[in-house]
């Protein structure tokens, strides 16, 4: 190359460490005022969709951005701001960790508050722990992040999914001995935690699933897997799918005539984003597990928790879907922190907001479904140990029975 | 029996939304001989638009061709603001404003619209003809509305003046010029045809995918193999190549491989017939000359 | 002077990362993976004229390949980089073999369906105890060796500069040579190229594989670098923002590598402090910005500054440096 180049790379080299190396200046500087800074503000970091494949959640960090803003207004937790710094990761694993390992060493984060997606909490994981750094509700559902004995720097939020599949399984059991079973997933992990619980669930009764089609997220429809799932004759279908392919599920498995009992996962049980698109008189019957409450369900236009949250999302959050049930788990995650937050007191350092974290008692956002509560321990790193079966009934989710332990 | 009618007339189905978005390929290709990876973005931006007036209150069909009408403008204006000064550059500069495109749009349309499925509605009738459930008239009106596109489109570059321009301008810009051909305005043409193709393809497309900023991404690559397997240069080509891939892969995925790698087998199969026909199934074959 | 960029390049890039923090300079290796991966893909693309839009797939055999080396058959981190590149040599001539065959738009439909393709493969059951499905493998940093006091990213940079300059020396003495000169006359004019009596598809393919192997190298190096590999990191944008960094940083140019490694890997992140409504809107519009001001790519700009900066002091010295004129390939070549 001609040498012209060297010294033009040259001269871009000393920009960047000059460059570089005075932003760690200026972060150095807040480090040694630490003590001052930490005393009137808390920094959650957190990564998140912005763009990319999954930016239908990027919702959840900006509608957390707006609670946290309105938290400080109204005078922050213990007299103290929080200062919430979420960054753009594009679902990518290798920005995941580039971005939080700014987030941890220049910005001196206190914890990672629902950074988003497995493959991404899979990346940061062992960083973190290194670090002994909270990844503190991780938005995703894969079972792993209750493992306080490996990884005790790592807590999820979402039911998991394999707990989910295996409530499916032991009501099948018991109230469809005779079923035979198909399920649509998506080929990931979060498809087959389902189906792993789904088995478990069934124990003995495993044999019952006939037929199994998988759908990648590339895929423009699923009307082949589901036209493959009638043909084994199976009399119950259930559909683990992300909200559009629900959709198309639905919709495309009433048109060609197949009626079986359905059971439809809880990330896609949106009354708004999926069942209206897929049609309300199609989605009758359908079986789901809930845990929260879903904003676009009519039965709940009076219920106090869901009217702060609508007022809050007209006053505060104006560009976010009032339909969209990501804003509702969104709210009740960033209320979860809060709580988290408090019970830290004076103490607001990583540690004890990992030991905080894992002693909730008892903890009732309101927007949970009644009944629902958040319990944590040490060793028990599960938010919601309690489901609600309901089945839609062409309006609204009825809940119908017990709430269920999903041990 | 019946599973097998199913999956190849859902192949059939899926094969017409690949079709339809692979004649808008065609079509760009035919005037400037360069494949848009933008264009599945802009028929989705057309969607949002379709969608918008008819949420505006505005009737279905007023609707669809405005949507069409504002959309050719909307090509012809991209040309002329965007790619025009690239138009004499090499062509991966080309083809990177194509990605940025394609990227903006996107970016914008989520940011406009929010992520989250809206419906789109069809404007045939609900009810299947003679009651049955194989194939709805939505699938039907897509194989109909197609049809008379190529039929079109064939008549068009066949017997129309213009349309002879275009492709002349296409293949030898210089000589067009010579002939007296407004190359600069065929260029402009062909992206309003293009983008008014891929407008008509999104609102097909829309009521059986959902109308989502991501709707096309999937769509993209199938569409790319149908115009390429039928031969690019050829209308009637790319709509034969969406069904052949719709079909092949549905019955491959259901009877020999198994769902998980349906996309990568249909692939392999396609890139194999292309290697032994470089010019796609209908494709003219080009001699090089030195 | 000019005798003397070289060194003082490389010297000032091994006083770097003492100068940053430790996350800075994790970023910088990730620009030198980068770079490598992206002059792989030059090979192809800018020297030999086909086009890859899956380039991500063979980033992603290398990454691999060292992950479940290291997690499965425990072979050190460093011993792995070179076996990542002769897996990759592999996969790429098998895939350069048909894919010779194809021409502009047929290729890039086949290295399209392999950039999306791959990441599917990487979940199938059959293979997933290897790659360990969308969990993806997890992998520690390496120390580093000899009681040296370096931190561990401080050791894996240098590590990776050592690689980068090995490979940057080699690409430069091939495309010197014999080799490099089939490779550019076949695509300035194949027809011609194969009257001369150059085995066309030998070479092509023969380009493919020596361009995986880059990429694969890179691969490697970055996923020891991030500590993780899943199927997620090897996204079709993946490959799009290689086909970007190529010719934002200068198609047929070597340091147009390093240009354009910096502006992926610190573009995006500019764009998303900028928006978060829509920060790719925000790098797509930086990306046409780039190709409108720079349409050779950033090495081609700064030549074209370099040139007339010295055609304006040296007025009367002939133009010697009309012999480091770098070509760009034609119109018709994607």
């Amino acid at each position: 190359m001609p040498k012209s180049s060297h010294w033009t790379l040259l001269v871009v080299m000393t920009f960047l460490a000059l460059g570089c190396s005075r932003k760690e200046q200026g972060s150095g500087g807040d480090n040694a005022k630490g003590a001052s800074l930490s005393a009137s503000t808390i920094k959650i970091g957190q990564t998140m969709p912005y763009s990319g494949p999954a930016s239908a959640y990027g919702t959840i960090g900006k509608l957390q951005t707006a609670y946290f803003k309105k938290i400080n207004e109204a005078g922050g937790i213990n007299g103290k701001k929080i200062e919430f710094l979420t960054v753009d990761d594009g679902y990518s694993p290798p920005k995941a960790v580039e971005q939080v390992r700014k987030l941890v060493e220049q910005d001196n984060a206190l914890a990672i508050f629902q950074p988003l997606g497995t493959p991404s909490n899979a990346a940061i994981r062992k960083y973190l722990n290194e670090k002994k750094i909270p990844q503190l509700f991780a938005a995703t559902g894969a079972s792993q992040w209750n493992d306080p004995a490996n990884y005790p720097y790592t807590i999820g939020f979402n039911i998991n999914y394999v707990d989910e599949g295996r409530t499916y399984g032991k009501y099948i059991a018991e109230k469809q001995p005779t079923a035979k079973i198909a399920i649509l997933y998506q080929n990931d992990d979060y498809g087959k935690d389902y189906l792993k619980g789904l088995k478990d669930g069934l124990g003995e009764k495993a044999k019952l699933i006939v037929a199994e089609a998988t759908y990648e997220v590339s895929d423009p429809t699923v009307d082949s897997q589901i036209a493959t799932l009638k043909g084994s004759g199976a009399d119950t279908f259930v559909n683990v799918t992300t909200p559009k392919f629900a959709a198309q599920a639905i919709r495309r498995a009433y048109d060609i005539g197949w009626k079986p009992t359905e059971y439809l996962n809880n990330v896609s049980a949106s009354v708004g984003s999926v069942l209206t698109p897929a049609g309300l008189d199609k989605s009758v019957g359908l079986v789901t597990i809930a845990y929260y409450k879903d904003p676009t369900d009519k039965q709940w236009d009076d219920d106090a928790g869901m009217k702060e949250w609508r007022e809050f999302m007209t006053k505060e959050y104006p560009e976010g879907g009032l339909s969209d049930g990501t804003n509702v788990y969104a709210y009740i995650a960033a209320q979860t922190l809060v709580q988290v937050l408090k019970q830290c007191g004076d103490q607001m350092t990583p540690e004890n907001v990992m030991k905080q974290a894992a002693n909730l008692k008892d903890f009732a956002p309101a927007l949970l479904l009644p009944g629902i509560k958040i319990n944590t321990g040490p060793k028990d790193y599960v938010l919601f140990d309690q489901l609600q079966l309901a089945r839609f009934d062409g309006k609204s989710w009825v809940p119908f029975g017990q709430l269920m332990s999903v041990m | 029996m019946e599973t097998l009618l199913h999956q190849i007339l859902s192949g059939l189905a899926a094969g017409g939304i690949y079709g339809s978005l692979a004649l808008a390929l065609v079509m760009i290709f035919q005037a400037t001989h360069l494949v848009n990876f933008a264009q599945g973005e802009l028929a989705m931006c057309s969607t949002y638009l379709a969608w918008s007036l008819i949420h505006a209150g505005c009737p279905y069909w007023l609707a669809f061709l405005a949507t069409v009408g504002i959309s050719f403008v909307a090509g012809a204006l991209i040309e002329r603001c965007v790619i025009r000064p690239v138009e004499n550059k090499p062509a991966l500069a080309v083809v990177l404003v194509f990605i940025g495109l394609m990227l903006i749009l996107n970016s914008v349309a989520g940011w406009i619209f929010g992520y989250t499925v809206k419906t789109f509605p069809s404007p045939f009738p609900d009810h299947p003809l003679f009651g049955n459930t194989y194939i709805g008239n939505h699938e039907l009106g897509i194989i109909a509305v197609m049809a008379l596109m190529v039929a079109l489109l064939y008549l068009f570059f066949r017997y129309t003046t213009l349309g002879l321009a275009m492709r002349a301008a296409a293949v030898n810009p210089d000589s067009s010029r010579l002939c007296g051909i407004r190359v600069g305005r065929m260029l402009a043409l062909g992206w309003g045809l293009a983008a008014a193709l891929g407008a008509v393809a999104g609102m097909l497309i829309a009521p059986i995918v959902f109308l989502d900023p991501s709707m096309m991404s999937g769509v993209l690559l199938y569409a790319f193999a149908a115009a390429l397997l039928g031969g690019i240069d050829s209308p009637g080509g790319a709509v034969v190549g969406g069904f052949l891939v719709g079909v092949v892969e549905n019955v491959m995925g259901a009877y020999v491989i198994g769902t998980e790698l349906k996309l990568t087998v249909a692939l392999i199969l396609i890139v194999g017939v292309l290697v032994m026909r470089p010019a796609g199934l209908f494709g003219k074959v080009v001699v090089t000359r030195v | 002077m000019r005798k003397l960029a070289l060194p003082a390049l490389l010297v000032s890039a091994c006083v770097l990362p003492f100068l940053v923090s430790d996350y800075r300079v994790f970023q910088l290796t990730l620009v030198i993976v980068h770079a490598i991966a992206l002059l792989g893909l030059n090979l192809l693309t800018g020297y030999s004229g086909q086009i890859s839009l899956g380039h991500g797939a063979f980033y992603a055999i290398g990454a691999y390949t060292a992950a479940i080396l290291i997690d499965h058959f425990h072979v050190p981190y460093w011993a792995t980089v070179p076996l990542a590149g002769i897996v990759c040599l592999g996969a790429g001539i098998l895939f350069g073999l048909p894919a010779g065959r194809l021409e502009n738009l047929y290729l890039a439909l086949a290295t399209f369906a392999l950039g999306v393709s791959l990441p599917q493969i990487l979940k199938y059951r059959h293979v997933e105890p290897w790659t360990g499905g969308v969990q993806g493998v997890t992998l520690t940093k390496p120390e580093a060796p000899l009681g040296l006091p370096l931190s561990r990213d401080q050791w894996l940079y240098y590590f990776s500069l050592a690689v980068m300059v090995v490979l940057f020396a080699g690409a430069w003495n091939l495309l010197r040579g014999h080799t490099g000169r089939a490779i550019v006359a076949i695509r300035d004019n194949p027809i011609a190229a194969a009257a001369a009596g150059i085995d066309v598809a030998r070479y092509k393919s023969l380009t493919f594989g020596v361009s995986a192997m880059y990429t694969g190298i890179a691969g490697a190096l970055g996923g020891i670098a991030v500590q993780f590999v899943g199927p997620d990191s090897f996204s079709f944008f993946l490959s799009l923002s290689l086909l970007v960094g190529i010719v934002v940083g200068g198609l047929s140019t070597i340091s147009g590598a390093i240009y354009g490694a910096l502006f992926i890997q610190f573009v995006p992140n500019i764009a998303g402090d900028i928006s978060k409504a829509a920060p790719l809107a925000i790098y797509g519009v930086l990306l046409i910005a780039v190709v409108y001001v720079m349409p050779s790519g950033i090495a081609g700009a700064v030549n074209d500054v370099a040139r007339r900066m010295r055609a304006f002091g040296r007025t009367t010295e002939a133009r010697s440096s009309s012999k480091h004129r770098e070509n760009q390939p034609g119109r018709n070549h994607a």
